[in-house]
């Protein structure tokens, strides 16, 4: 199993953090990893991407050019991922942001409304939670579970409050596909 | 073993690999695509009573690391290509009185100031003395995170055993991704390589007060230096040549790549593997000294080359000579910070293949 995805959006989103974690998640999981980030000069508000290989097997490229996944986290990002994503693939749209439809009729698409299942939950800052959630339940290649422990050895303690809401959105994530 | 992978950049691990090496002292100024090693080392030399200092510029900083080296410390600076360039005279000196030190390239496109993206334009300037002079040096090219983390933590000793600055040539993406990474052992500082030929008078070490130059101004005394010195590279040559290789007994086109771009070719590889078409891999782990022999014996059995870089065209040159006119050599780059992408890779090896 290899799975390539690529994550884009603005600058604020938690685009390379989501790739990141994915990354992390995937690597305590056993796989293999490897993530790229890329982000404008801007310090908020640039662009934003992250291009996350996770594998069972060594990895080759580390440049994510057709991904089997691509994560669309606002409007201006979706020509470029429905440009890249790989035929018979999954574009994962955040609908809360992204109102344009996809041109693209060859690959299966999932649309989560992110930053409304974020701010329900408590924060809109969780947004990007709520797709890797979403990524994870339709990829199935990290499979998210037995998080907290993960999580914890992820983030600092000081931030160690926060995973509660974390995890929730991750879980809500999940269920929203 | 009993350690944790762990994920981190390529610029991070460079510096964790570094600080267990039982390097003593580093020297630096910020550039990106390397600046997270500069940072990395700010955060942790302190924290192991080391020597961290930000320099006033990069010529400053590969200056203090000769004089640091030459006084015992095992030293290193980092940086990225137009900052590689200013330390060039330090590195020429510092062959030139056969100090140890490692120096990092997290190398970026070019020429001039360039872009801040992956680059593999200074392949030359690497392998070929890039400061004046007649001298080379170690040149280590580590292809992943994880190979970044060991070679440097190995260059550190092949630097004292050789007694000469060892480069790991890197690029953008092996600084800036994050892999999964272990690390070996940290190194007892006690018992650091003897460097009985370093500084003296001091106090603590009871050494002889050695002089530490690259200066001679007898001809003749010059001259037998440097032909000591390249009886020392001849020996390098025989025991430091280090690559890799995938599946080149079965292919006839045998791609050859370093760094970033031997993973993309790597991936195209594997593509071309899906549709039938056998593809070869040849990475050169040590750009100087360069595996010259083994390409010229693939060649001899009537492979055929394409190498592909990250720039116009220099490690090319190499193979070309490696074949010496014997088999086809081809080239495929992109420049720019662009890195060439997998799919484009095999569209050129099936373009020559005619498949």
């Amino acid at each position: 199993m290899t799975e390539k995805s690529f994550m884009a959006g603005f600058g604020g989103q938690g685009i390379i953090s989501m790739g990141q974690l994915w990354v992390y998640c995937g690597m305590k999981e056993g796989l293999e990893v490897t993530m790229f980030p890329f982000y404008g000069a801007e310090k908020r508000g640039g662009i934003a991407r992250a291009g996350c290989v996770v594998s069972t097997t060594e990895i080759a490229s580390p440049l994510v050019t057709t991904p089997d996944s691509a994560v669309v986290m606002n409007e201006d990002s979706l020509p470029l991922c429905e440009g890249i994503v790989k035929q018979g693939g999954t574009l994962l749209i955040n609908s809360s942001l992204v109102k344009t439809e996809t041109k693209r009729k060859d690959c299966r698409v999932v649309k989560v409304p992110c930053n409304e299942i974020a701010e329900k939950i408590g924060d809109g800052k969780i947004a990007n939670m709520v797709m890797m959630g979403a990524l994870s339940k339709v990829t199935g290649a990290v499979k998210l579970d037995k998080l907290e422990p993960v999580l914890k050895s992820f983030f600092p303690p000081s931030k160690h409050r926060f995973i509660e809401m974390n995890l929730k959105a991750i879980e809500a994530g999940k269920s929203a596909v | 073993m009993a350690e944790e992978k762990r994920l981190m950049k390529g610029n991070d691990a460079i510096g964790e690999a570094a600080i267990r090496a039982g390097c003593t002292a580093y020297f630096g100024y910020p550039i990106t695509p390397q600046n997270e090693l500069t940072a990395y080392m700010a955060r942790h030399m302190i924290d192991h009573k080391r020597t961290f200092i930000q320099a006033e510029s990069e010529v400053s900083a590969i200056n203090m690391v000769f004089g640091a080296a030459a006084a015992g410390a095992r030293a290193m600076t980092s940086s990225s290509s137009p900052g590689i360039s200013l330390k060039q005279e330090g590195i020429s000196y510092a062959c030139g009185a056969d100090v140890p030190c490692v120096v990092v390239n997290v190398a970026r496109s070019g020429p001039g100031l360039g872009g801040i993206s992956p680059g593999q334009g200074d392949y030359f300037q690497a392998t070929r003395g890039g400061g004046h002079g007649d001298y080379f040096h170690l040149v280590l090219a580590p292809k992943s995170v994880q190979e970044a983390a060991e070679l440097t933590f190995e260059a550190f000793d092949l630097a004292d055993q050789w007694r000469m600055p060892v480069m790991i040539l890197a690029d953008g993406m092996i600084g800036q991704m994050m892999e999964g990474v272990t690390f070996p052992e940290p190194r007892d500082l006690e018992k650091l390589p003897a460097r009985p030929w370093a500084a003296g008078g001091q106090y603590k070490t009871h050494r002889p007060i050695n002089h530490v130059s690259s200066i001679n101004l007898v001809p003749d005394e010059l001259e037998a230096k440097v032909h000591e010195r390249f009886l020392r590279y001849e020996q390098i040559k025989k025991k430091e040549i280090r690559f890799e290789e995938v599946n080149t007994d079965k292919a006839d086109l045998i791609l050859v790549a370093y760094g970033t771009s031997s993973r993309v070719c790597l991936g195209a590889q594997q593509m071309a593997k899906a549709l039938g078409i056998e593809l070869g891999i040849f990475r050169p782990i040590s750009l100087w000294p360069f595996p010259y022999d083994r390409i010229a014996a693939l060649a001899a059995k009537g492979k055929r080359f394409l190498t592909v870089e990250m720039s116009m065209g220099q490690m090319v040159q190499d193979v070309q000579l490696a074949v010496a006119g014997k088999a086809q050599v081809s080239f495929y780059g992109r420049c720019g910070g662009n890195i060439p992408t997998e799919e484009a890779v095999l569209a050129e090896a099936r373009k020559l293949l005619g498949k």
